[in-house]
């Protein structure tokens, strides 16, 4: 059985310089000195330590747990010594954060495993587990998979689909662990589908992947179809692959389950595997070094690893006018600081040559380029234009915020203009004055309920807040924590880029 | 170990285009287009493309740095050799040196650097300089072909003089109508298409010389769909437009109305399908909103050359579209992904 293929409009080819490191298979790195956990993850709110320092741990040990629904369980890769919880830097953003930073004793005592979940275990008791095992989206945006599973069980998936489509160029990790874990992704994928009663499941890679395709048709069946979609940047996006290979489309500003579709990475898929049939919890992943490195390839690096780390087993050795980028090279950023750890969403480190990316910029000769290569149908000149005079309500018109940031626009743009940068930027500048309005209605309700009380505590004193009971979380709460996570991360990406997407080449075009 | 960073957000990565490379490639697919015009009409061709170009860029010289803005990367950026190498092959090849100077100031003073320069010019500043001078020099742009086909095309010495504006008199050997024109004025004289088709002037497909201009444009026009310079919304659609109207006329009255690959291989069809209206500046950058436009100006050219005063309407065409191209992209945005109806 093959795939269903459903046009989506836009996508650019790409060179894909994957072979420079998917054709060895993944290396295990030497131990690093100390392993380092941010308790706030990609997306989400910060996790809860569990231990202080001076503490040993053991492997599996769990270090930090979640106290909200968005957010992630951290557990030691390896043995050794809490020596800190404090601030680092870490990324995106460079900015720092409070983490828990471990000091590796090398002597690798795990904690035992925990039992298997019977055959029969139902979608809450899975749900339960990949809690437990801090099992969050692999494939960039690090969404708790619980989440995800939760929604499934609420409502009607007909669809699970495993993105193994790795489209952006020079990453291979998931390439190299599809060829290496099919049994996992597949077993994992299986477990997914029975949490979620899902309709149909399908994995999907790009067509240039023979090996992982073929690795994991033969674990395939009835039951999970896996095939291949062309190497277009971005079909591995969300809504493009959903469209795809359904034919329908997440309404904008929506979450794919309102298209009848859950989807989950392959790492993620794995990672399922591990938490549910092996009793692990989520250690370590797949991560490509690649570039202008003298060994590119792919390590199992364990979560917490510093990336300088990863970046000298590659034999690099740090040269000033290379930039490091962690992700790919069309929506991934550029690290200012090497100690950053590597953490569940760390997908791949590029070391490039600085000088290619700072390009002077031209005024837009109107191409149109950029609304033909467009996956969402943007026309991201108007955009451009719009975030560039300032007029953002113009830009909200034109559905700034349905941009993924994929970057193809700017990756064809003749005139080099940095488009992405300013949709960035615009959307923070929004984003910024949303919550400006929102402290001051806030501010108001506040003052309002006050004055009620005051009212009311002359008339009858024993009148109760009707406030809903806190503990039980309704759905509208649930949808503002996730809301406010997927915000979270937005202003972090906007707070990373250049202060002024401008220079000299337009400076004067007014 | 250190790591500088870009300071550039994503994406780190860049297709090898650039506006000059764009521009370079542009002047790549004119080139067969010049060489054969060379051959038809003489050195005049020459002589007026390498004054355009001296013209060109002094002006955009003069203009950038009036604006403040830096010579480079702004003079090489190609954007003004692409306007005057298009002007010079609209212009008749034996028009005097003063009426080039006239028009690319006019296209690039007025119309290019007065709307805010590349990229923000609403008309096509070749057409626009070059409908400049028709309007207020006719007799002069009338410089073209020897009508009767005994006429060899001048020598560079004789060229030159004409350049230098020796011989301005339209009305001896040299200077005549195109066929478009001389169509007009035979078929409104009440002959039939089926009398005057058998003239020499006539070639095979349009124009005994403007046809292989026009195959030479269209060339490179296929050449530069293949870069991916130019996509193929506006120049599929004028084309069609116009052949499709003009064989409905000519069906119905073959003998007042010319046939439609005389529409296709005469005057300026190829060049303004394949080159002018295909500038994006100028153009609308939807994908249907191109198809509409290219539509519009294809039954603009016919109407204009059948109908209106002037004998080719590629020039009036294209401008007066330009006009609706802002209009034409607000109403033809696509169904973005995800949109709710
Ligand atoms: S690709 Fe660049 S130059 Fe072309 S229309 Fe878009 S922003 Fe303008
Ligand atoms: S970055 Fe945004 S505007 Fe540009 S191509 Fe991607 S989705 Fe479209």
């Amino acid at each position: 059985m093959t795939l269903p293929q459903h046009a989506w409009g836009g996508g650019v080819r790409v060179p894909r310089h994957k072979n420079l490191s998917n054709t060895g298979a993944s290396r295990v790195p030497p131990l690093p000195a100390r392993l380092i956990y941010p308790l706030r993850s990609h997306i989400g709110t910060a996790a809860r330590p569990i231990i202080k320092p001076g503490d040993r741990v053991l492997r599996g040990q769990c270090l930090a747990q979640p106290d909200t629904y968005v957010s992630q369980a951290l557990h030691a890769a390896t043995s050794g010594v809490v020596r800190d919880i404090g601030d680092f830097p870490v990324a995106p953003g460079d900015i720092t954060a409070t983490c828990i930073v471990i000091e590796v004793d090398g002597e690798g005592r795990s904690v035992d495993p925990w039992p298997p979940l019977s055959a029969d275990a139902d979608g809450d008791a899975i749900q339960r587990r990949l809690v437990e095992a801090g099992v969050i989206g692999m494939g960039g945006a690090g969404f708790p998979s619980h989440v995800k599973v939760r929604e499934g069980l609420t409502r009607t998936v007909q669809t699970l689909i495993i993105n193994g489509v790795e489209c952006e160029p020079y990453i291979t990790c998931d390439d190299r662990l599809m060829r290496e874990h099919a049994t996992g992704i597949v077993a994992g994928a299986r477990w997914l589908k029975r949490a979620v009663n899902a309709g149909e499941c399908f994995i999907a890679v790009e067509e240039d992947m023979p090996e992982a395709l073929a690795a994991l048709q033969s674990h395939a069946g009835e039951d999970v179809t896996v095939g291949s979609v062309p190497a277009i940047y971005p079909a591995g996006g969300e809504k493009q692959l959903i469209k795809m290979l359904t034919g329908r489309e997440v309404p904008s500003k929506g979450l794919p389950i309102q298209a009848g579709v859950l989807m989950h990475n392959v790492a993620t898929a794995q990672a399922v595997y591990q938490a549910v049939v092996e009793g692990r919890p989520l250690m370590s992943r797949y991560v490509t070094v690649t570039g202008s490195v003298q060994q590119p390839g792919n390590w199992q690096a364990l979560l917490g690893t510093p990336v300088s780390h990863l970046l000298q087993q590659s034999g690099w050795g740090g040269y000033g006018k290379q930039q490091v980028i962690m992700g790919g090279p069309m929506m991934g950023m550029a690290l200012s600081h090497l100690e950053v750890p590597v953490t569940k969403v760390t997908n791949c480190l590029l070391v490039q040559e600085a000088a290619r990316v700072s390009m002077m910029s031209m005024p837009c000769i109107r191409c149109g380029e950029c609304l033909r290569v467009c996956p969402v149908q943007l026309n991201a000149r108007a955009l451009y234009e719009y975030a560039r005079a300032g007029d953002l309500d113009a830009a909200q018109d034109l559905h700034l915020f349905d941009c993924i940031e994929c970057g193809a626009c700017a990756y064809v743009c003749p005139s080099h203009i940095p488009l992405v940068s300013y949709y960035r930027q615009a959307k923070a500048g929004i984003a910024a004055t949303e919550r400006r309005q929102q402290t001051a209605a806030e501010n108001r309700r506040r003052y309002e309920r006050h004055e009620q009380r005051l009212a009311a505590d002359q008339t009858a004193p024993e009148t109760a807040e009707s406030a809903s009971p806190a503990g039980t979380m309704d759905k509208e709460a649930m949808r503002a924590e996730i809301t406010a996570a997927v915000e979270r991360v937005r202003a972090k990406r906007a707070a990373n880029e250049p202060p002024d997407p401008t220079n000299g080449g337009e400076s004067g075009a007014a | 170990m250190t790591a500088t960073s870009g300071g550039a957000g994503s994406p780190h990565l860049h297709q090898p285009a650039s506006v000059a490379l764009v521009m370079r490639q542009v002047l790549m697919a004119i080139i067969p287009m010049l060489v054969v015009m060379f051959y038809c009409y003489g050195p005049g061709v020459i002589l007026q493309w390498l004054w355009a170009l001296l013209v060109a860029h002094a002006c955009e010289a003069l203009l950038l740095r009036w604006r403040g803005l830096p010579l480079q990367p702004h003079l090489s950026d190609g954007s003004a050799a692409v306007t005057a190498t298009i002007f010079a092959l609209a212009m008749p090849p034996w028009a005097p040196w003063w009426l080039t100077v006239m028009g690319l100031v006019f296209a690039l003073a007025l119309v290019k650097h007065a709307y805010g320069g590349l990229g923000h010019n609403l008309f096509n500043p070749a057409m626009a300089g070059y409908v400049f001078l028709l309007l207020c020099f006719p007799v002069a742009m009338k410089a073209w072909a020897p009508i009767d086909a005994g006429h060899t095309a001048p020598g560079w010495i004789e060229s030159l003089i004409r350049f230098v504006g020796g011989a301005p008199s339209p009305v001896d050997g040299y200077s005549g109508a195109t066929v478009l024109e001389y169509t007009r004025t035979q078929l409104r004289a009440m002959k039939m298409m089926s009398e005057i088709g058998s003239q020499p002037i006539y070639g095979l497909l349009g124009d005994r010389n403007a046809q292989w201009v026009n195959v030479a444009a269209f060339v490179g026009g296929l050449w530069l769909l293949r870069i991916g310079v130019i996509r193929w919304q506006i120049p599929a659609a004028l084309l069609s437009a116009l052949f499709i109207i003009a064989t409905v006329f000519h069906l119905a009255d073959g003998d007042r109305y010319a046939p439609p690959l005389l529409h296709l291989f005469s005057g300026a069809t190829m060049l303004g399908a394949f080159f002018v209206a295909t500038d994006p500046v100028s153009a609308p950058g939807t994908q249907r909103g191109r198809l509409l436009f290219g539509i519009a100006v294809g039954l603009l050219i016919y109407l204009i050359r059948t109908f209106g005063n002037y004998p080719d309407g590629v020039a009036f065409a294209v401008l007066i579209m330009n006009g609706a191209a802002p209009f034409i992209e607000r109403h033809t945005q696509p169904r973005i992904l995800g949109a709710r109806s």
